[in-house]
């Protein structure tokens, strides 16, 4: 086919640049910063003149001022219809404005108090021999981010087989049960943190005489996650196209072959983004671990025996102390934990890039 | 809908005069008839191989959706099933690879019968079934996470055959759904990064992979440009040598290109029905049943 396309004789177009006409001016631009910059002017001086007072009190009559410049200046540019336009473009950017706002200022907070405790040895030691009102350079958070590690590990090895298969049953096997499973999913990821851990703590350590240990923890974590990575991985599984699903079965395959080869790797992005919301909604859950793990200040590897640690326990329990070193402790083991979520996340995005 | 005729009591009051008083018919009939003309019909009917269809009905849940149909498809040829859309010819496809059981609430009766055995016998592997008897999607459908050879070898990992050497069945497979020339050089590429045309060939490549004794292909050329409608008709005249063809499409050039055998469906609301069926040039240069005529002329649908 190639070789038969007619060859279209050679033209100069060097004489014509490219050009964005849809944008804005720059005196376009100065006129819309003007308006942010006058309601910087003004809102001070009308919290000085009115009976509005603080910092909340000059927030919101910026936004007020900002709000009806922008308004003001639309309608005098296209007239009354983009007045609405304005109107809801300004509150637009507010709301994504608030959103960002607490996100921001938690970061903030956590990396501001966290990184005064912020040692090499808050990875390498735990707190078995340091005292947590001593100096910073002895004991870490050792303990505590291997048993984050192994509950996240435990809770994942169970709930995201589990989760992935009952999406598969509500979305490919469509049988009989299909409602009650959905709404027994949806009506345990209702259920409080704390019942969880309680439910792992009647029914394993005081029913079966079992141990405060990592394997209770990463149970009690695990009865939190399923419903996340459950319901995620349904909503993804239904947005594969029947067509995928027919044309393997059509290709002589069995409906779980087809599901193994075509419809799960199809939606495998998706899925890690299923199994990731389980690991955000577990790794920093306190309440469950009160009752399962109980805490411990050494580092304990064997998931079955003993009383063990976790990050956002071990940062409780510091701060429970009341001692300011120690709760400058604590805030590391914060950072920490949020650092060690933000690398599994990427982690989790590397593996399921698209490239081999 | 409302111009498209009853065919059950009507029938008398449709005289043929009424339709050999139009001149225009005549004319584009002829000219359709030239179109044929390039590949002769087979004399004679091949025996014993092939696929057939014996009084199939097909409902979805109580909507009686096809009715009666009895179809022959001799080996070495290629069927075009044309009609109005809404009447049965997608649905009639799927029972001939028993991908309309698929459908929650699905139902069908009567026999298909390929190499003399019913496919719908009690105790018959489906999954052998669809492996004889594959199938070409309207949408190109390659599978969004596998490259080019994945693609084309899907179906032996899917059902678990092997091949004595891959290499040389993903270049045949290639040629043979004429796209080897353009993605040889990139067979790691994904399947997505394929123009429409391309996917669609790749498709067709999958499905020869199978060696399928039968391909059905539903309406497979249209979402693709007449340059690669075009290659997919030649790939499907290559094909008659070892499969047999069934190619349901709106089309009738196409149908009158690619063709052996014509059959044309109609639904007046009620079971879509199989009208007539005979050699395509016959279709096109003389229709035994009056609305073949009026369809193939153009008159509805
Ligand atoms: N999945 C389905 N569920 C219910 N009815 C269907 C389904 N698919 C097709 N039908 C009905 O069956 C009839 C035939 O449809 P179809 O075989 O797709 O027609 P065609 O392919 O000739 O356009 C139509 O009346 C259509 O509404
Ligand atoms: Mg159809």
């Amino acid at each position: 086919m190639s070789a038969q396309v007619p060859q279209l004789e050679a033209r100069d177009f060097s004489a014509v640049s490219p050009k964005k006409p849809w944008k804005l001016s720059p005196r376009e631009v100065a006129v819309n910063a003007s308006t942010i910059v006058i309601a910087l002017i003004l809102s001070p001086i009308i919290v000085q003149i009115t009976p509005l007072k603080g910092k909340l009190g000059l927030v919101l009559t910026f936004i007020l001022v900002a709000t009806v410049g922008n308004i003001v200046l639309s309608f005098l540019r296209q007239g009354v219809q983009a007045i609405g336009n304005s109107i809801a473009s300004t509150f637009i950017f507010l709301a994504a404005g608030l959103v960002l706002l607490p996100v921001a200022s938690i970061f903030f907070t956590v990396i501001m108090r966290g990184y005064h405790a912020l040692r090499i040895n808050t990875f390498t030691q735990d707190m078995s021999v340091a005292q947590s009102d001593g100096p910073f350079t002895e004991g870490g958070a050792l303990h505590a981010i291997l048993g984050t590690l192994m509950l996240v590990l435990i809770a994942s090895l169970i709930s995201v087989p589990i989760g992935i298969l009952t999406a598969l049953y509500l979305t490919e096997v469509k049988g009989r049960a299909e409602g009650l499973i959905r709404f027994l999913v949806q009506a345990m990821s209702g259920v409080p943190s704390i019942v969880a851990g309680l439910f792992i703590y009647s029914v394993l350590i005081v029913g079966a005489g079992g141990h405060y240990s990592g394997f209770a923890g990463g149970l009690s974590l695990s009865i939190l996650m399923l419903p996340t990575v459950a319901r995620t991985a349904e909503e993804v599984l239904k947005l594969i196209p029947r067509d995928l699903r027919e044309a393997g079965v059509a290709l002589g395959g069995t409906q779980w072959r087809t599901v193994v080869m075509v419809v799960v790797p199809a939606a495998r992005s998706g899925i890690v983004t299923a199994i990731i919301l389980g690991v955000a909604r577990v790794a920093g859950e306190t309440a469950p671990l009160l009752l399962t793990i109980l805490g411990s200040t050494a580092t304990h590897l064997n998931p079955m025996d003993a009383p063990t640690s976790a990050l956002p326990l071990y940062t409780f329990n510091l701060l429970r102390t009341g001692l300011n070193v120690a709760i400058d402790r604590a805030w590391t083991g914060a950072l920490v934990l949020m650092i060690l979520v933000l690398i599994l996340f990427v982690l989790a995005r590397l593996a399921s890039g698209r490239k081999k | 809908m409302s111009d498209v005729m009853e065919f059950e009591g009507n029938q008398d009051n449709i005289s043929t005069k009424t339709y050999l008083e139009e001149a225009v018919s005549q004319q584009e009939i002829s000219s359709l008839a030239s179109v044929v003309s390039h590949h002769s019909t087979p004399s004679s009917q091949p025996l014993g191989t092939g696929l057939e269809a014996r009084g199939v009905h097909a409902w979805f849940g109580k909507h009686h959706a096809l009715a009666d149909v009895n179809l022959d498809f001799p080996a070495g040829t290629v069927t075009a099933l044309i009609g109005p859309s809404g009447c049965g010819k997608s649905t009639f496809l799927r029972t001939l690879n028993r991908m309309h059981e698929f459908i929650p609430g699905a139902a069908m009766a009567g026999e298909v019968l390929l190499d003399g055995k019913d496919i719908y016998e009690p105790g018959t592997d489906v999954t052998k079934i669809r492996l004889k008897v594959g199938m070409v999607f309207q949408k190109p459908n390659p599978f969004p996470s596998m490259t080019i050879a994945e693609n084309v070898l899907a179906g032996l990992k899917l059902a678990q055959l092997k091949a004595v050497n891959k290499d040389d069945l993903l270049e045949e497979c290639l040629h043979r759904a004429g796209l080897w020339n353009e993605v040889k050089d990139r067979l790691k590429a994904h399947g997505g990064s394929l123009s429409g045309g391309q996917q669609q060939r790749l498709c067709i490549a999958r499905a020869l992979a199978v060696k399928p004794e039968v391909l059905l292909m539903d309406e497979p050329c249209s979402a693709l440009d007449p340059g690669s409608t075009l290659k997919v008709e030649e790939t499907v005249r290559q094909l008659i040598e070892s499969v047999i063809v069934v190619i349901v499409t709106h089309n009738m050039q196409q149908a009158a290109r690619v063709s052996d055998y014509t059959g044309f469906f109609l639904s007046d609301g009620g079971p879509g029905q199989l009208i007539e069926t005979a050699p395509t040039s016959e279709i096109f240069s003389r229709p035994k049943d009056p609305r073949t005529e009026a369809y193939v002329t153009g008159r509805f649908g």
